[in-house]
């Protein structure tokens, strides 16, 4: 198989802060000094001279080929320079070091709709749209039919987009990047939006495109979807790339965590020792034993809490609530809930752990609060300390793309069913035993 | 091909297609993504390739304007009546400063008509990162796309400001005023792809340098107005002092004015060797201009 992407020991190199020599002024003043031999007056001296202090690689000497014809993954935590690698792909940007070598022409659809203006209609935009993309006008005509096909828009092609709903104004970018015909298309969580018969449909597109022999960039959150679409696997993480290969091996990676993945908190300012009861470390860890925040939607998980008591012993309840990103409480939990009566709580360190099921908490980042009270007389501390996220490993909540309501997605226990009609006879007796009373 | 059938019955699907690389076909083209580019890699095959994008981006600009608001094409209208009727009341009546015998009003009309496509076009260009930064951040075309489509939208507003001026024109002519149009006037396209090809130019230039020099923008608009003094645009090169004319002779942009003057109204002086010199100078220009832009285009998103 041949190779559609090659990128090899591509590094970018963010500054940050101010950018060197921001004015014109500034960088006057310091040619004069040098005209004039005297040492650069903005030179930065003492703890702060280290140029490399204020760098930030957002890629870190990434090589790896995309096989023509294949849909790669690209995974990687908010950060692990996917985006970064992405601009470089579709030339937004220059890589600050290595090289990119491919065949044809790259249709990313980093944000679909660029471009689009508001005052133009659906048909006009189609156009605008292609030709920002890179096809000509010519092109577009050829393909105008199906475009507005794919888009579902053609009672409303002559409308201003404006007037457009957000839905059908996705269908339509959507709509003409999919027939762009590129011969390497870069997809990035536009999945997300549009509702799910045209998610599916636009999946449909994109594995179709790669039949054609053309290489699909698929880069994603679901872990599900990636499972699902793509042959193999680049996990990124600090921006370097850390695991390659088959999707089921690299997901578990991901999801197992790196050294870096935060999904732990440990104290670091010292405590006054008035203080009654506090906690010196909060961990999560998933069904394996590893530390990380990034946890699968099926698995279950725990939260491990450290707490130290340093004089004498207490009574207290330890308690933890999750809430989501919309804020909202999800649910709280305490270590008071079994006995319904607060324990006391012995001189030194103890360990807590509490399992939170799987298939119960939806796809989605949530923090966690945990707290050591007496409830309503005192609270000895209190972290909001833990960010986490769940990943979509396919679970029943999104398997059918309903698109459920609800904050939390549990796996309930269903009865009866097809063949089971227990029910339906208990009513039916009773209305024969209601005909036969009146009957008589 | 017996073969090739059964995979596709067996699949239910079309047999994979390998893409046939041809090396006439630009799209598969082999491109590579290097960390800068010379100074001399001005693509300019590729800029040619994006014309429909050009001719759409001029036609958006149009349609945004024109189509959807009665303000915008009207205040095209009002703007350049207004300021040369201040020109005419001010310079002419109060200041007394010679038109070389043309009507006042007619004399500073061309003028404006003139320098407000220059600096119209050279703001506009100017402003292309830091106005398209959205667009830019997102998807990738010759960068050069946006000035070049900027510079011909804005013809758009110079024909509407320069037919009325041809309106005015045939009012004075029908009011016994005499004109003297002279053959010159065959030169306007020549006089505006010089002129255009200064705002973009300059344009660039100045787009590139305020990626790094973020106070420049604030010099240029006021270097622009300077510009227009220093510029017969107000007045005839014929009033500038015999001892200064040289120096006012040497601004590219003199003889552009004088043609347009020669042109339409009889007034004024323009050679063909002036003419030459503006234009050399328009090139060294816009070459400039685009080797500056081609450095910063690549990275420019990462500051703007």
């Amino acid at each position: 198989m041949s190779t559609a992407i090659s990128i090899e020991h591509v590094s970018k190199v963010y500054r940050l802060g101010t950018i060197q020599g921001a004015t014109l002024g500034d960088d006057l003043v310091r040619w004069w000094a040098k005209v004039r031999h005297k040492p650069d007056p903005q030179l930065i001296v003492g703890p702060h001279a280290r140029r490399t202090g204020s760098q930030f690689w957002a890629l870190d000497d990434v090589s790896f080929d995309v096989r023509g014809g294949e849909v790669l993954g690209l995974v990687g935590r908010n950060g692990a320079g996917k985006s970064t690698l992405l601009k470089i792909l579709s030339q937004v940007t220059a890589p600050s070091s290595g090289q990119i070598t491919f065949r044809g022409r790259i249709a990313s659809l980093l944000e679909v709709g660029t471009g689009f203006h508001p005052d133009l209609t659906g048909r006009e935009n189609i156009f605008l749209n292609g030709a920002i993309l890179g096809m000509t006008k010519a092109e577009i005509r050829r393909k105008l039919d199906e475009i507005v096909a794919f888009s579902e828009c053609a009672d409303f092609i002559d409308t201003p987009v404006k007037r457009y709903s957000s839905g059908m104004y996705v269908r339509l970018a959507f709509a003409v990047a999919a027939h762009l015909e590129p011969e390497i298309l870069i997809v990035d969580e536009v999945l997300a939006v549009g509702d799910a018969q045209f998610q599916d449909k636009c999946l449909g597109k994109m594995q179709a495109v790669s039949r054609g022999g053309r290489t699909v960039l698929f880069v994603s959150h679901n872990m599900g979807a990636v499972r699902r679409l793509c042959s193999r696997v680049v996990l990124l993480d600090g921006g370097r790339v850390s695991s390659i290969g088959e999707p089921g091996h690299v997901i578990e990676a991901y999801l197992g965590g790196g050294a870096q993945s935060a999904g732990l908190w440990r104290r670091e300012s010292p405590i006054p020792q008035s203080t009654g009861i506090y906690f010196s470390e909060i961990s999560l860890t998933n069904n394996r034993g590893a530390i990380t925040n990034t946890l699968a939607s099926t698995e279950p998980f725990n939260i491990n809490l450290s707490v130290e008591v340093p004089t004498h012993a207490r009574p207290a309840q330890i308690s933890i609530r999750i809430t989501n990103q919309q804020g909202i409480a999800v649910f709280t939990t305490a270590n008071t809930d079994v006995d319904k009566r607060l324990l006391s709580v012995p001189k030194g360190r103890h360990w807590y752990s509490v399992t939170i099921p799987g298939d119960f908490l939806g796809p989605g980042r949530y923090t966690t609060l945990v707290g050591a009270t007496i409830p309503g007389v005192v609270s000895f501390d209190v972290v909001e300390a833990l960010a986490f996220t769940i990943e979509d490993m396919g679970s029943h909540a999104t398997a059918l793309r309903d698109g459920r309501m609800g904050i939390v997605t549990p796996l309930l226990h269903w009865t009866g069913g097809a063949g089971d009609n227990r029910g339906v006879r208990q009513t039916d007796s009773l209305a024969v035993a209601f005909e036969a009373l009146l009957a008589t | 091909m017996p073969a090739a059938d059964h995979t596709t019955l067996m699949s239910g699907l079309p047999a994979p297609r390998e893409p046939e690389p041809s090396a006439s076909d630009p799209a598969m083209a082999v491109t590579i993504i290097r960390p800068s580019r010379s100074w001399f890699d001005w693509r300019l095959k590729q800029l040619w390739r994006y014309r429909d994008l050009i001719s759409l981006f001029v036609w958006r600009d149009f349609v945004s304007v024109y189509k959807q608001t009665i303000l915008g094409p009207a205040w095209h209208v009002i703007r350049p009546l207004i300021t040369t009727l201040i020109f005419t009341v001010v310079f002419s009546r109060l200041a007394g400063l010679s038109t070389d015998g043309a009507p006042p009003f007619l004399f500073y009309m061309v003028g404006n008509v003139v320098w407000a496509y220059f600096a119209n076009s050279l703001d506009n260009t100017s402003k292309t990162f830091t106005a398209n930064s959205s667009l830019l951040g997102k998807v990738y075309f010759h960068r050069l796309v946006i000035p070049v489509s900027m510079v011909i939208s804005n013809l758009i507003a110079f024909g509407i400001q320069f037919g009325i001026l041809l309106v005015v024109m045939v009012i004075y002519a029908l009011s016994g005023v005499s004109l003297h149009p002279t053959a010159l006037v065959l030169l306007t396209p020549i006089l505006l792809v010089i002129l255009a090809g200064y705002a973009l130019g300059g344009g660039i230039v100045v787009c590139a340098l305020t990626t790094r020099y973020r106070d420049l923008s604030y010099l240029v608009t006021f270097g622009v107005q300077l510009l227009m003094y220093l510029t017969p645009v107000i007045y005839p090169l014929s009033a500038v002092p015999v001892r200064y004319r040289w120096a006012a002779q040497l601004n590219p942009l003199s003889p552009v004015f004088e043609g347009f003057r020669v042109g339409f109204l009889g007034v004024g002086t323009v050679t063909i060797e002036q003419l030459a010199w503006s234009f050399v100078i328009m090139a060294a220009v816009l070459s400039a201009g685009t080797m500056l832009f081609t450095r910063v285009e690549r990275t420019f998103m990462d500051t703007v």
